[in-house]
């Protein structure tokens, strides 16, 4: 047993440039992936989250269906499905990325979708009516006043699902995105420093996810300047 | 997904008869059994830790909240695929060698996943056990103590109760992540579902039948596990109380 914490030295710039942010010659890149599948994920959220509370019976069904669908599946499987289905649909070879965040977009949506309707659900019916009394349309009312209510009861929950997002960026490595998983793998294949690599990428991908749970505590405090903070 | 299959066209000929032809349909039957195995073993011990580490984040000694607080944080912060690399390349390199010995030859594979999603999943349990425990009231106990009962019979007769019934919901969803999450162990070659429908794929190059095979079994257990618990809950829902706890996701 002999630990050589140099090797993470030598080889971080890699780590970190190819496999952290996407600079360099493979693409990938686990924020590169991450932004916008939390972004376009967050966007189908809403979409689902509106279409599951909708009045019209051929819009809410397929909308539950699709969410709990999707919920009884491992996202291993959904990437799979892309993997291999979309290039004998499509019938030409599609790059990791875009098959990795197809799918990511396509499964967390399902997940942020339920936490939008909770949202939607935590907002007080009177705010409809007083909304469609001051002459607001559907859109309108939506727009300008039930989402963001909604949005900002919720923001613990969404950014918790945030971070499941960003650490699930992991799974492209499995289809050979070049991420920070996947550049771990190479390096600790070439130097064959396992434990080191391993170690090095927990702290690197734990210090994100801790910021981010950090950045979520001040944005609620700061999106809520009636309510005290909350610890 | 299934819409796919008009889009597929005439170039793909489809063959359901793969799923069940020697060996393909022993392949799945044994890796929705290693599934079953991996899930249960694996949710056995997260309990324990969960339970553990949870009633550690509570109690009124700082220096072991801390610790609890350590494990949690750090563990359920990093990607399970982390540290299923890390328990099955890392961890072995710095055992002492007869250790490492002993482990490779009983089945490396199937501890290292076992170990990765214990202690993964027993750092998110733990947070839905704390929440559990600090959901109840402190007046609970008050109130239970003034009408005479002991302090063994107020947590036997009212906190124990109420925080099992608050805590089966998002337990059960969190066990369905675990289950979920354990087809990731095909990535250091446990021989689980998602791994027999990867192989039954490579050895026909029926993609399409194999992960609707795949895909229906997981369903069917997610659904069927959920179905069982909400029965459950409603059962011994507590009357009075309309508020089911917040989902644990994280």
């Amino acid at each position: 047993m002999n630990v050589d914490f140099a090797v993470i030295i030598s080889n971080a710039e890699f780590l970190l440039l190819q496999g952290l942010v996407g600079i360099g010659r493979f693409g990938g890149g686990t924020l590169r992936l991450a932004v916008p599948a939390i972004a376009l994920g967050f966007v189908a959220g809403i979409i689902l989250g509106l279409a599951r509370l909708a009045r019209r019976p051929w819009i809410h069904y397929p909308a539950a269906i699709y969410i709990e669908f999707i919920r009884g599946i491992p996202l291993v499987m959904v990437i799979f499905w892309f993997w291999f289905l979309v290039p004998v649909v499509i019938g030409r070879p599609v790059p990791e990325y875009w098959v990795a965040l197809t799918a990511f977009v396509i499964f967390e949506g399902a997940y942020i979708g339920e936490i939008v309707r909770a949202g939607i659900q935590s907002v007080p019916k009177g705010q409809i009516d007083a909304a469609t009394a001051s002459g607001l349309n559907y859109i309108q009312t939506t727009g300008s006043v039930i989402l963001p209510q909604a949005i900002r009861n919720v923001i613990p929950s969404l950014v918790t699902q945030f971070i499941v997002l960003f650490k699930d960026t992991s799974l492209a490595s499995i289809i050979g995105m070049m991420d920070l998983t996947k550049a771990a793998q190479t390096v600790s294949q070439r130097e064959l420093r396992p434990f080191e690599m391993y170690i090095f990428i927990a702290v690197v991908y734990w210090a994100c996810t801790y910021s981010m749970s950090r950045f979520s505590r001040w944005l609620e405090v700061r999106m809520s300047p009636e309510r005290a903070p909350s610890q | 997904m299934f819409a796919m299959a008009g889009f597929l066209g005439s170039s793909y000929q489809f063959h359901w008869g793969v799923l069940w032809q020697a060996p393909h349909g022993q392949w799945l039957l044994n890796g929705f059994l290693m599934t079953l195995k991996l899930t249960a073993v694996s949710w056995v011990f997260a309990v324990f830790l969960g339970i553990l580490f949870g009633t550690l984040r509570t109690i009124p000694f700082r220096g072991l909240r801390m610790v609890a607080s350590a494990y949690v944080e750090f563990f359920r912060n990093v990607p399970l695929l982390v540290w299923l690399f890390f328990w099955y390349f890392g961890a072995p390199e710095v055992l002492p060698e007869s250790v490492r010995q002993w482990v490779v030859y009983h089945g490396m594979e199937y501890w290292s996943a076992v170990a990765a999603i214990s202690i993964y999943h027993g750092a998110r349990i733990s947070e839905v056990i704390r929440a559990g425990i600090q959901s109840i009231p402190r007046t609970q106990v008050e109130s239970g103590m003034a009408t005479g009962l002991s302090v063994s019979q107020t947590y036997r007769l009212i906190v124990i109760p109420i925080a099992l019934r608050l805590i089966v919901p998002p337990i059960t969803n969190e066990s369905l992540n675990l289950l979920k999450n354990s087809s990731l162990a095909m990535t250091i070659g446990v021989g689980e579902l998602t791994f027999a429908t990867r192989q039954i794929e490579t050895y026909t190059a029926k993609a399409f039948e194999a992960f609707t095979a795949g895909t229906l079994i997981y369903l069917g257990l997610c659904l069927g596990i959920a179905f069982v618990m909400n029965r459950l809950e409603k059962k011994f829902a507590i009357p009075g109380l309309i508020a089911r706890t917040e989902r644990a996701e994280h």
